[in-house]
């Protein structure tokens, strides 16, 4: 079996603690303690006014990672974000949504209002990010449960193996309200873009080769960024952050479905 | 792309079990929809549901799973001797290397929406025999069809509304493509609830009438429900003639508006034309079009402009909605199965409940079922979002 491979153009992150990915990339590769707290979205400056309002915290989320991913990529280059493709994966979209839509369906009125409606599809991120940048490109919205993290980096490889020239993997959980916490226990968002491009001869940039594998998932040393892992799906990222922020060639397994995990081999 | 080989296939809408069921009601210009008494909604619809869901009961150990979307699946699963199809498969080719790449739009959410309604009075908190990962979660419907076989590949749900079952297609073809599968279970599966019949409503796109697609008078939709799969194969050098491929598929995003369609369809016409480029065809190859064709104002118009803006207004077209509602998340599987069913039997199906054709629409819409040998089609499927897919089936021969 052949396995998948892509390079890492530029990167992403918000999460509990980690404001961005230098700021990450400080805390994962030692230099600074992870300090806990709340994700703060910031809001999405590039929607025009009227999707800005509409926009919910899944959509902050994934539109500030991916933001962040296209900056970094700008500053080493000419990038055209209306012919990238993307791969939005979440384990369960905006869970703020769906629990104002079932109250109200448990309501005697069941009133639920047009914005609510259209943001209650799991791609509604993917419908807001094309709007914000003009992007026309094939995107798609996965979603594998706690194992979404690995069905997007499966699907954004797969693509590069099949011709694209850029993939843009953007991966996102946000908290879920009461009641519905109690069985979705997401305590804080987290997100993580990548850009993908095919792996290139001679390039410096880090290259990543990925198969299945039964071999356990890797865990990380610290207890709060390993909690972090264990408790949103979108950090089941973190084992590979960690290796990109210290530049540490060599193979770490991710998390994926029950049955199978994912071997990613970082030659940097 | 390489073509693949649907090798085996089913469906299950409100027309009926299983590929014959489907047939007979696409010949005899049937159509599955019904005032709307689903559950406690009380709305003033046409819906497509399917008979006798709640009967169905999932084998034993995988009870957490059970939820109406669930039960669908396991119906559609049935028919047709697909079960047995998958079974075979896995024993050939391994249950690692077997994918499973469903489409869905609210998965399970019924069970959730009735969940609210019994919080615990003093701390809100739903039934304790609520599951959420079992019933609501997307991924739900994709991971009980992966543990019902036994597989250890990959699976995943494709959550891109109204086109996420065409989108599965291309999804389980990029995996077959680098080698990670060699075979794929591929199909949609969404159920009816009250998320979708309430929103629609509040979004003024469902009809109080059966929904009338490319009718001068259409003003809406009706809501369906669908179970329909496809085990999606690398096809052998030589092929039985009445093989059905997949021999193209096309994605696109509008980057227009969150619930309507660009209006003129620039989104459509991409995806289109890239199942065209994709299928290396020129569209006078092909000889049916299976329209989105919901029977909304706007889809109907700015699908009309994207496909006459590329194949001109010769090539027969229909939408099957009509027959069966708008399955939604199931629609582009449905559709695509519907296709392979005409592909086999040489039947451009008819669209349903059209009075007067609305003369702005300038497409060559059939009214009335033909019979002709077609050797390609194209099905469309467009979603909230603006998530385009288009997907080019054709014979063997």
């Amino acid at each position: 079996m052949s396995t998948l491979t892509g390079c890492i153009q530029s990167l992403g992150l918000l999460g509990p603690g980690l404001a961005d990915w230098s700021a990450a990339r400080a805390v994962l590769n030692g230099e600074v303690a992870h300090v806990a707290a709340r994700t703060v979205l910031p809001l999405p400056g590039v929607l025009p006014p009227a999707e800005r309002r509409r926009a919910g915290r899944v959509i902050k989320l994934a539109l500030a990672v991916g933001a962040e991913a296209l900056a970094h990529a700008r500053s080493h280059g000419a990038l055209d974000e209306r012919a990238l493709a993307t791969v939005f994966t979440s384990s369960g979209g905006d869970g703020d949504n769906c629990h104002e839509i079932c109250l109200s369906l448990a309501s005697h009125e069941r009133l639920i209002s047009p914005t609510r409606f259209h943001n209650s599809v799991h791609n509604a991120a993917a419908g807001y990010w094309g709007i914000a940048y003009g992007c026309t490109e094939a995107s798609t919205s996965l979603c594998a449960g706690d194992a979404s993290f690995g069905a997007g980096l499966l699907e954004a490889l797969a693509q590069l193996a099949c011709g694209a020239p850029a993939v843009l993997l953007l991966a996102y959980d946000a908290d879920y309200p009461p009641p519905l916490y109690a069985q979705r226990r997401i305590a804080d968002a987290f997100g993580i873009a990548l850009l993908l491009t095919p792996p290139a001869a001679g390039s410096a940039l880090p290259r990543l080769q990925v198969s299945l594998s039964d071999a356990p998932a890797a865990t990380l040393d610290d207890a709060g960024l390993e909690s972090l892992r264990a408790s949103i799906p979108a950090a089941r990222s973190l084992p590979l952050l960690e290796r990109l922020a210290q530049r540490r060639a060599g193979t770490v397994v991710l998390d994926y479905l029950d049955t199978v995990r994912l071997a990613v081999e970082v030659h940097s | 792309m390489t073509p693949l080989q649907l090798t085996h296939f089913t469906a299950t809408s409100c027309l009926g079990r299983g590929l014959t069921a489907t047939l007979a009601a696409l010949e005899a210009a049937h159509s599955g929809l019904a005032p709307c008494h689903f559950e406690t909604a009380e709305l003033q619809t046409y819906i497509g549901e399917v008979a006798d869901v709640d009967a169905v009961r999932l084998p034993q150990p995988l009870q957490y799973f059970d939820c109406r979307n669930n039960r669908l699946a396991q119906l559609g699963l049935m028919q047709d001797g697909f079960d047995l199809a998958v079974h075979a498969a896995v024993e050939r080719l391994g249950a690692r290397r077997v994918g499973v790449f469903l489409g869905t739009s609210t998965s399970g959410i019924l069970t959730t929406e009735i969940a609210y309604r019994h919080r615990d009075p003093l701390t809100g908190a739903l039934p304790g025999n609520f599951d959420y990962r079992g019933s609501h979660n997307s991924f739900s419907v994709a991971d009980y069809v992966s543990r019902r076989f036994g597989l250890t590949g990959p699976a995943v749900t494709v959550c891109t509304a109204c086109s996420s079952s065409a989108k599965v297609f291309a999804a389980a073809q990029r995996m077959l493509a680098a080698d990670q599968i060699d075979a794929a279970i591929v199909g949609g599966v969404d159920s009816l609830c009250l998320t979708t019949l309430y929103g629609f409503h509040s979004l003024q796109l469902s009809s109080p009438q059966p929904c009338r697609p490319f009718d001068l008078a259409r003003d809406g939709l009706s809501i369906g429900e669908a179970a329909a799969f496809a085990l999606l194969e690398r096809a052998p050098a030589t092929l039985d003639p009445e093989a059905i491929l997949l021999l193209g598929a096309g994605e696109s995003s509008d980057a227009y508006h969150m619930s309507s369609p660009h209006p003129e369809g620039s989104g459509a016409r991409s995806a289109m034309q890239r199942a065209l480029a994709d299928a290396r065809l020129a569209p006078e190859d092909v000889d049916y079009i299976n329209l989105h064709g919901t029977g909304t104002p706007s889809n109907d118009s700015a699908e009309s402009c994207a496909v006459t803006a590329l194949f001109g207004t010769a090539t027969p077209c229909s939408s099957t909605k009509g027959a069966t509602g708008h399955a939604l998340g199931a629609a582009g599987a449905l559709e695509a199965v519907i296709c392979a069913l005409a592909l086999k039997v040489g039947l451009m199906p008819g669209g349903l409940n059209l009075r007067q054709r609305d003369p702005k629409l300038a497409l060559n819409y059939l009214t009335g079922n033909q019979h002709a040998p077609l050797r390609h089609v194209l099905s469309n499927s467009f979603g909230f979002g603006g998530a385009n897919c288009a997907l080019l089936l054709g014979r063997a021969g």
